[in-house]
Order: C-alpha cells, then structure tokens, then sequence
C-alpha cells in the first residue's frame, strides 16, 4: 500500500483555549492513520473515525492533561465542541464520522468568560 | 430662538409647540439631575460602598426589580423625539419604523453588567429598546474598567446594575431601564425571566449559564449568548427558532478545573467588548425579525487569527434534549451551583489542599526574612505573571512546569541539603499543589511550606507597596 493509502491529511484546529494544551499551536497538519486499530495482528481494521481521531491526537499530539482533552467513552471531555468541516459534528454522525484525506477538524473550548 | 410672532401663529400651534419645548426641557433637565447624581456619588464614594443604600436615594429616575412586573406598555407610534432620535436607523432600508416600533415595543433582559455587559446594554439602550432590565450582584472595582466600559473611575464600590443603567439612562433617557440588584438564582430567575421578550446571557460562570438556560427553555424566551476570555469570543443564540439550547450543546457541565475565569485567564479588554456588541446586534435582529430565515450558528472570535471570525453550522434542537426536547425530564429550575460544581459567581474559591501546619502566614514569612534564614523562596505563577512582579530573590517555575523542573529547584539549594523551601504564588492557590509536588520528590528534608494567601495578601498585610493585579 503506497503512503498516500495509508494515511490521511487531517488539518486539526484548537481554539477557545484548546490550543493551550498543545503547545500553544492552533492550527496542526496531521498525517492520521487511514486504518485502526494500528496493532498490525488486529483481525479486522476499519476506516478511520472522529473517536480514533481524539485518541490518536491525545497520544501522539496532546503535551499535557490529557483529562482536559478526553473524557468519557472515547469522546472528548464535556465542554468541548467538535467541529467537521465547519460544521457541528453532531450533523456529521458524531465520533461515529469517517475522516476523509484534506478534512478540517476543529476542537473548540466553551468558553465561560464575561 | 427665533419663534414665529403670535400673530402668524394660530393659539393651537403655538400651545403644540410650547408643549413639545417643555417635554425637551424636562428630559434635559432629568438627565443633568442623573448627571447631578453622579457628581454627588463621586465627592462620597463611601455611600455605595457596603450594601448601596446611599446609591437608591440619587436615582429616582432608575426603577428598581419591584417595577419589573409592571406590565410593559406597548406604543401605537413613535414621539417625535424619538424619530429624531433614531432618524439613521429610520432610513435605513430593510430597518424602518417598523423594525424601530419593534425595538421600542420590545423587553429585553441583560444578565451581567461585566465586560460583555456593557458594550450589549449601551447599544440596546442607544438603539431604541423600550425597556431594558440589567442583573448584576456585584459593585464596581477599579480593574473591571478595562473593559466594563459602562461603568467609570467615580462609581467604584457602586452596584454594576445601577451603574450600568445610569449610563443606559444618561445615553438615552426613552430608554426605560430596570435595575436587578441581586444573584439571579433558582428562586428568583423565572419570574424574572418571564417578564421580558428577550434574554441576553452576559455572565462569566457556568452555573449561570445553564440556569439561564433552562430558565430561558421553560419561560419560552429566546436566549443570546456570549462568552469572553484571553483573545477568544463566542456567540449563540440559544432555544430560537428549532435550534439547539444550551444543554442540547453541552449536556453535561464541564469539570470545574477546565473552566477559568478573566480575573485568572486574563482578557484583552477589547475582545468581550466586541462579543457583547455582537449581542446587542442579535438581539435587535431577535427583535426586528431580521434574522428569521438564519440556520442556528455560532460565531467564533479570535481576535489573534487571520480569520478574526468565523460562523459555524449548528446541530438543530435535540429530540432527546433533558430541557427542550420531546419529553424533557427537567420541567422546574435545579440547583445549579451543585450541578456544575462550581459558584454562581466568577470570584476564584480558596483552595484547601495541605493542613494549615504545613503553611505559613505572610507575617511569619517576613520574619523569616528579617533573621535571613537562609530558604529557597519558589514562586510558581505564570512567567507572565512574575514578570509583572516578585519579591526579591524568588525563582520562578510555573505550576505547569514544576515536575519537570525540579533539577533546576535542587541546584537552587545550594548544597544545603535541608534549606527550606517557601512557595507563593498570587493567592495561595497553586501554592498547594507545587508543595505536595515538592514533597513527593523529597527536594529537601528541610521543611516545604507554602505562603497562605500568597502576594495578594504579601500586598494586604505586608508591603502596601508590592502592586496587586
């Protein structure tokens, strides 16, 4: 398999203070897996979604506190909203999403603040 | 002046006039007396200092949340100072009398009197609301007029909602301003609520925010929401229209030690300036029907991206939501400050951590100084923070970057392998955790000990000198 199959061009994007957590980077242009699990004696791979996207990110990206990034059930943690393409993911199937080469994802703390 | 004669005038016209000249000189003259009232505040400063009492007496013309259930009274027409008043909105195409008979036959309530607060009130009161209420607990300090522009210099220690609608009052007195002077809480919220068409959520906590929420779902009101924080802006307009609410967003509360306020995160004064003026334009749209055909959106703002602003696409309100959806579970107001774990207010809570005996107090620390016990004096904010300010001697190592640090905290030992080591930090907060960290890595077998209260209190009780932030 050649690289461009293998793994995907996912612009990933950090703001309301997400970016804090990731050495202060807004914007990452990440090479994701195409496939998961990445455990090569895995029977069965599937195409990439938003929920191996969040825990990839946390282990290869993420620089400190993972527990303000993750939360329960493989998702983020709550207070985090998840945009794909510009969109609300929850239109897009949530962390259930396929990710498709040249996606923009975006992680976006609430902000509290007044 | 130069009148016409009363013989080229007919005795109709000439009653007609005078009486139009007497209702202006009445609105001048009340709002040189709010003028008056406010020189008069600024020469005693102490009269709004403990509960506001002094501050009822000099605003006669502000109602206070009593008046609130006094029905709105809805107009036929527009005065003629008010279409000279508002005379560029008038001709503005697609606005018009019709979108200004809106604004004036409109209530809309602005909880917080903050940052987003002030730049929202001004424009809605500027721009023609009929009647504008304003919920604030808290008084005026003299770091909130970075941004709280509403507010000034001469009313610190005044009540923000009296404050802020004093300035409301003084921009434009058509405006009828109602003054809630308390917590907007469970108990009082939906009555509150209830009595205005539109609600504009200006706070800066959590709780708040989801009890304006439901506040807003139960009471049928649509809900303008606005955040600010460091260079960051977000705005949604909440239960309008078959979009989302709140919790249709956010079910669950964030953990309380994700959520930080300005007084801890800072925020550039500007930024919250321009989400609230953000508000105010929604809620004229909310208003005027402007905005009817308009998917739910949030708008992002950052002001230090190449894209200052960006609108995104938002889900549509939740069948399953708990509040707004098909069968909602929560049909009256909860306990917020449970729910969220967190108070109703932005003031950041003292933390205890460590036992008192492993703390020292800011006296002891100076006497410590004075007998130069030789000590390690470990300051753990910000590098941001300590460059504003230190005491002399200290080492800077965040909190953040401590436990990879702590090689550069031994070197700073000097070979005394029992020196003691002293944290401070702003207020005795982050203190607590870099002492355990120490302790845990057994740094010294000296004591490791934390300043209560840290440099805020150094500043309160020590050196009146040493300049607080």
């Amino acid at each position: 398999m050649s690289q461009s199959n293998t793994t995907l061009r996912i612009e990933l994007q950090f703001s309301g203070g997400m970016e804090l957590l990731f050495d202060n980077q807004k914007t990452i242009h990440a090479k994701v897996p195409a496939f998961f699990p990445l455990d090569d004696s895995a029977e069965e791979k599937h195409a990439a979604t938003i929920r191996d996207l969040i825990s990839w990110t946390a282990s290869n990206l993420l620089k400190e506190r993972p527990e303000l990034f993750i939360g329960a059930d493989g998702s983020v943690r709550s207070g985090i909203l998840v945009l794909v393409n510009g969109a609300d993911w929850e239109l897009e199937g949530e962390l259930d999403y396929e990710l498709e080469d040249r996606d923009e994802i975006v992680f976006i703390s609430t902000l509290h603040g007044g | 002046m130069s009148a016409p004669t009363a013989t080229t005038e007919s005795l109709e016209v000439r009653v007609k006039r005078l009486e139009q000249e007497k209702a202006a000189l009445e609105q001048e003259l009340r709002a040189l007396r709010l003028e008056q009232s406010i020189t008069l505040t600024a020469s005693a400063p102490l009269a709004h200092s403990t509960n506001g009492e002094g501050a009822k007496n000099d605003l006669q013309g502000v109602p206070s949340s009593s008046t609130v259930f006094t029905p709105f009274e809805k107009v036929a027409a527009l005065t003629n100072p008010e279409i000279a008043r508002y005379g560029r909105q008038l001709i503005l195409p697609g606005f018009g009398i019709q979108a200004q008979m809106d604004l004036r036959n409109c209530s809309m309530l602005v909880v917080g009197a903050g940052g987003l607060g002030a730049s929202c009130a001004l424009y809605l009161g500027a721009a023609g609301v009929g009647r504008l209420g304003i919920v604030d607990h808290d008084t005026v300090d003299i770091s909130n007029l970075h941004r709280q522009v509403i507010h000034n210099e001469a009313r610190q220690g005044m009540s923000k909602a009296r404050s802020a609608a004093l300035s409301v009052q003084l921009l434009n007195p058509h405006c009828e301003v109602v003054v809630h002077e308390l917590v907007l809480e469970s108990s009082n919220a939906q009555d509150i609520i209830n009595a205005y068409d539109i609600i504009i959520d200006a706070t800066d906590n959590v709780a708040t925010r989801y009890l304006l929420n439901d506040a807003s779902v139960l009471g049928q009101k649509p809900l303008v929401s606005g955040s600010a924080l460091r260079l960051d802006g977000q705005l949604t307009i909440y239960n309008y229209r078959g979009g989302p609410c709140y919790r249709c967003l956010f079910p669950t509360p964030p953990p309380s030690e994700t959520v930080t306020n300005c007084s801890d995160g800072g925020v550039l004064g500007v930024v919250p300036g321009i989400v609230g003026c953000l508000q105010a334009l929604e809620a004229i749209k909310v208003a005027t029907g402007l905005n009817k055909e308009d998917p739910p959106t949030m708008t992002l703002f950052s002001a230090n991206s190449s894209t200052m602003f960006r609108t995104i696409k938002l889900r549509k309100r939740k069948a399953e939501c708990i509040m707004c959806g098909d069968s909602p579970t929560i049909t009256k107001l909860i306990d917020y400050v449970r729910f969220c774990g967190s108070s109703a207010t932005d003031k950041t809570p003292d933390l205890f951590l460590i036992p008192y005996n492993e703390r020292i107090t800011c006296q002891s620390y100076e006497e410590l100084l004075k007998c130069r016990v030789p000590h390690l004096l470990l300051d753990v904010r910000e590098k941001v923070q300590f460059d504003i300010c230190s005491l002399p001697s200290s080492l800077n190592i965040p909190l953040k970057a401590l436990p990879n640090e702590l090689e550069k905290v031994k070197a700073n030992l000097e070979g005394q392998a029992d020196r003691p080591v002293y944290v401070v930090c702003r207020r005795g907060n982050d203190s607590q955790p870099a002492v355990r960290i120490l302790q845990e890595n057994g740094i010294t077998t000296g004591e490791v000990k934390d300043i209560v209260g840290g440099l805020e209190r150094w500043s309160n009780t020590i050196d009146p000198d040493f300049p607080k932030y």
